[in-house]
């Protein structure tokens, strides 16, 4: 267990670091000229070399990279080209919306896959299997963003004065929490429900078939307890390993959300870092994700090995 | 399909029989079976119905322009405008609307269709080449190609696909429309190639132990001749499903990166650059998002229960994943 752990840590190291240099060198090659962006329309061209020089882009490009590499241990990831805070702090501002947004998602498309796929599971093929099933392929086949700008039409324009109560757009950690999150929520979270309604139903389509469901309902059990209590648990595994993975992604997916619906997240936070070339900002969120997806990846191997015991020695 | 007609299929009808007696007995072919299934599939059977009508009208985009008299990147800001410069609704002149510039929606949702098309198949081929190939080499031949391929395509998985892609697409400078549509294509088939090679690589490694290759091996065949003639077409169910899955993604994909002003650029229309560009005209113009969002949602449901018929037809134990009909 604990080798797992070291071998799946230094396997982390080798992928931050491999995935920042990937990302210093696409930005290096052919950089946005993040000059041109903060000198304005009338710079000279002696004050963009200045820009440069105060940036440190005029040294060669092995120099810049080994004083970016020489900062990360330290959990420095250097400083913004656009207004010189530092990176840790500028994605520290962001962190709390895109958290809220994405763990809110995470509870309602959880909850929604979980108990429709067990619905459905439960009955096959029945009118509300196929129901069900209709909603899940329309939400597998609705794009992110065309779903976040049918929701806002509705509740905007679509229910005028009404859907004024539902959504209202500004910064949500301070006010009205409830009406500026609940839209982006249900946005983010459709499609994933979609996709873990399906899997909870393959999962627990699978299960029902075991031998001790069989013995469960043998001996007498009300198929109610059958289904909740034994098959449920072994069903939830591999929904659950699911769950860690995406939600390590998902920081990084929220772009679109968080650009429909005006939310001040990591997501945006870098979207406008990439148009405006400001290079650290976009290394340290790309760090970010990389990390979280790789930390989920290990948690996911962790739990695994605790659900599993056969796991544990291998 | 109903339950009862997918019993249907796996018992032979009752009067089968008689049928064998009247009739002579014809081969067929795995594929012939496989294509009897699919056309009793109503529902995927639709599927290509819906997508043959859109790929029509995305072929006869230049008649739309010709019709209209609107070419897909003209603004008429006169006939297209009302007076206090809000975009005219589907009428006479603009039958799906005009945009905030006072282009033809109608005309600019059928080019918008080509480069879909374009991206969603153009990605999915070359991401299943690609795949295929990585898969296959690094299944088959095992050592270090093994330890390599499957390593580059875990770092791949282990990106964070949709800031990268954004990365690529803005550094990488383009200087036409049909630059940044071969840009956007590179960029989604590089990210979904991965996926898709792991898959095919753990299907190699299953296959490879199979009897069958090893008495191919014994009658002396060299790794390339297996490779090509034993494992290859033993990969054609999982390449086709795989593929087909592709498309919608890929789709998907492509119109969320012009969504954002990454991918396609102008004047060249994508559905998604149409719903990016209006910004917020959309809100009193319906039809900016409902023409091309439906057209987006048609195209990417229509292909992914195409995909689930085909997934059924070649697989007929196997259930529809998403269960049901």
């Amino acid at each position: 267990m604990p080798r797992l752990v070291v071998r799946r840590l230094l396997y982390a190291v080798v992928v931050l670091w491999l995935v920042s240099t990937l990302t210093f060198v696409i930005l290096h090659v052919s950089p946005v000229p993040v000059e041109r962006v903060l000198g304005g329309p009338l710079a000279t061209a002696e004050t963009f070399a200045q820009i440069r020089r105060n940036l440190g882009l005029d040294r060669p490009i092995l120099v810049q990279y080994w004083r970016f590499l020489a900062r990360l241990p330290r959990g420095d990831l250097g400083d913004s080209y656009v207004n010189g805070s530092p990176v840790t702090a500028l994605i520290g501002d962001r962190l709390p919306t895109t958290l809220c947004l994405v763990s809110g998602a995470a509870v309602l498309w959880f909850a929604g896959g979980l108990v429709t796929g067990v619905a459905c599971a439960a009955r096959p093929r029945s009118v509300r299997d196929r129901t069900v099933t209709v909603f899940v392929l329309a939400g597998l086949s609705t794009p992110p963003f065309v779903m976040a700008l049918a929701l806002l039409y509705l509740f905007t324009t679509g229910l005028g004065a009404a859907g004024v109560h539902v959504f209202e757009a500004g910064p949500p950690l301070q006010e009205n929490f409830l009406r500026r999150m609940v839209l982006p929520w249900f946005a983010l979270a459709f499609l994933m429900m979609a996709a873990y309604s399906r899997l909870t139903r393959a999962s627990m389509l699978d299960v029902l078939s075991e031998d001790y469901v069989r013995t469960a309902r043998a001996k007498g059990l009300p198929e109610r307890r059958v289904v909740r209590r034994h098959a449920l648990r072994a069903a939830l595994t591999p929904v659950v390993t699911q769950l860690g993975i995406d939600l390590g992604g998902l920081i990084g997916s929220t772009i679109v959300t968080e650009k429909v619906f005006g939310l001040q997240g990591v997501g945006q936070l870098v979207y406008q870092s990439i148009a405006a070339g400001d290079t650290p900002v976009i290394i340290g969120v790309t760090l970010l994700v990389t990390f979280s997806v790789t930390v989920a990846n290990l948690l996911v191997d962790i739990g695994y090995a605790f659900l599993d015991p056969r796991l544990r020695h291998a | 399909m109903t339950a009862h007609a997918g019993l249907e299929a796996r018992k032979p009808p009752a009067d089968a029989a008689d049928r064998a007696a009247a009739e002579p007995v014809r081969s067929r072919s795995p594929s012939r079976l496989a294509w009897e299934r699919f056309r009793r599939d109503r529902t995927a059977v639709a599927s290509l119905a819906v997508l043959m009508l859109i790929t029509a009208f995305a072929a006869l985009a230049p008649l739309w322009a010709h019709l209209t008299g609107h070419p897909y990147a003209a603004t008429f800001p006169r006939t297209g405008l009302d007076a206090g410069g809000q975009p005219r609704g589907p009428g006479a002149g603009f039958p799906l609307g005009a945009d905030q510039l006072g282009r033809d929606v109608l005309v600019r949702a059928a080019y918008g269709a080509r480069i879909s098309l374009t991206a969603g198949i153009g990605a999915a081929a070359l991401a299943s080449a690609a795949g295929t190939l990585a898969g296959t080499l690094a299944g088959f031949a095992g050592g270090a190609l093994d330890t390599l391929l499957a390593r580059l395509m875990d770092m791949v998985l282990a990106l964070p696909y949709l800031l990268v892609a954004i990365m690529l697409a803005t550094t990488v400078r383009v200087s036409s429309s049909a630059a940044s549509l071969a840009m956007t294509i590179l960029v989604i088939a590089f990210f979904s190639f991965a996926a898709y090679g792991r898959t095919i690589r753990g299907q190699v490694l299953s296959l490879k132990q199979s009897q069958f290759i090893e008495a191919a091996r014994a009658l002396g065949a060299s790794d390339a001749r297996i490779m090509a003639g034993e494992i290859l077409p033993n990969l054609a169910a999982p390449i086709t499903v795989l593929t087909s899955l592709l498309i919608p993604s890929s789709i998907v994909s492509e119109a969320t990166l012009s969504f954002l002003g990454v991918g396609v650029r102008p004047p060249m229309p994508s559905w998604g650059s149409m719903l990016g560009e209006g910004g917020d005209a959309f809100r009193t113009a319906w039809w900016l998002l409902a023409v091309p969002g439906s057209l987006l949602l048609a195209t990417t449901l229509a292909f992914n229960l195409l995909g689930d018929g085909v997934r059924n037809a070649l697989d007929p134990r196997g259930e529809r994943a998403a269960g049901g009909r």
